[in-house]
């Protein structure tokens, strides 16, 4: 049960890697990919906090009445993801504006189907 | 065969990271630079908040970098969405009158929230980036309800280059007080209390009010019809 518990969160955030890549890699919808962007970005972050995480400590905030002594989680990997975050936001809707001008250009969203972007 | 060969990239990938991970242990303490970050935190940036101190004292100058690429992504969106001028025609579909009146409610209160979250970020859980995109959630409510009316936008660009600046000018006056860029030149202040910390929550405030027009103009854009 402990092993479980213990590799949970790495699984889970490599996986959300993995499935992301699967989706950029093999869907030709450019709406699909960009999801499959989303889907990367949000499976590093989990991969990074649950790095940053020491079993039984609390979160790296000593608020009122909390000795400066009291064991915390490393606050770096968290300072990280908290910016990311809402990069990932910005450079999805970037992403989705592209994908609107593709659309307008081409009149498809299907990448098979845009000469020169074979693969 | 398109599907083949991403699946096995897939798979070479995951044994990657499995290997990678295996080393990593979960849930032990790995870095030194941590320890470190918390034992002085409190005392060198006077923020209770240690993620706030790494974000705006220790790492200041790669949140300014990271605020930029923010601003490179907001300003994209409305250049490749808009390449001649502004949007030519907007739908002037009206939303229901519960969402209206609902909007009408509910937006003072988040923008509140907002400003609370950010305003608070060196003593409680929260700061600039949280409280911004708390903000930028207020104006999709106001941009839901009354599509087409462009709610505010002069004033968020207006906002976001200002903030943009005073971040900026914050940190040259680092310099001119001979701390170094970005440097805290104020009292620490008493723990605990709003006004303390040095130059931290001027810098959350400037980065929260920027955060919260860059989102509001990503999204207004995208809302738009060319």
């Amino acid at each position: 049960m402990e092993q479980v518990a213990n590799c949970m969160y790495y699984a889970g955030g490599g996986g959300l890697i993995l499935i992301g890549l699967y989706m950029v890699l093999a869907k030709t919808n450019l709406v699909k990919i960009i999801l499959g962007l989303s889907f990367l970005d949000t499976g590093i972050h989990v991969l990074l906090v649950a790095i940053g995480y020491i079993r039984g400590r609390t979160a790296p905030i000593f608020s009122e009445g909390m000795a400066e002594t009291t064991p915390v989680v490393d606050p770096v990997p968290q300072a990280l993801v908290l910016t990311a975050i809402v990069i990932g936001v910005g450079v999805l809707g970037l992403a989705l504006a592209l994908a609107i001008q593709v659309y307008r250009h081409y009149g498809t969203l299907d990448v098979a189907k845009i000469k020169g972007l074979k693969w | 065969m398109r599907k083949a060969v991403a699946f096995v990239l897939v798979l070479v990938v995951g044994a990657g990271f499995y290997a990678v991970l295996a080393t990593i242990p979960f849930g032990a303490d790995k870095t030194d630079v941590a320890r470190r970050y918390v034992r002085n935190g409190v005392r060198e940036t006077g923020a209770a908040n240690i993620v706030t101190s790494v974000v705006v004292a220790y790492r200041g100058f790669d949140t300014l970098g990271e605020v930029t690429v923010l601003f490179i992504a907001a300003v994209a969106v409305g250049a490749v969405l808009f390449p001649a001028g502004g949007p030519a025609g907007e739908e002037k579909t009206e939303a229901s009158l519960i969402v209206r009146t609902g909007s009408k409610v509910l937006f003072p209160f988040i923008i509140l929230l907002g400003a609370y979250i950010f305003l608070h970020g060196h003593l409680t859980p929260g700061g600039g980036f949280q409280g911004g995109a708390v903000i930028a959630s207020g104006f999709l409510l106001l941009y839901l309800a009354w599509p087409g009316r462009g709610a505010g936008r002069k004033v968020s660009s207006a906002v976001e280059s200002l903030s943009g600046l005073a971040f900026v000018a914050v940190g040259i006056l680092g310099i001119v007080y001979g701390v170094g860029f970005l440097g805290n030149f104020l009292p620490l202040g008493a723990r605990n209390a709003l006004l303390s910390a040095g130059v931290i929550p001027i810098i959350y405030v400037a980065i929260g009010l920027k955060v919260g027009a860059e989102l509001a103009g990503v999204v207004g854009h995208l809302m738009e019809r060319p």
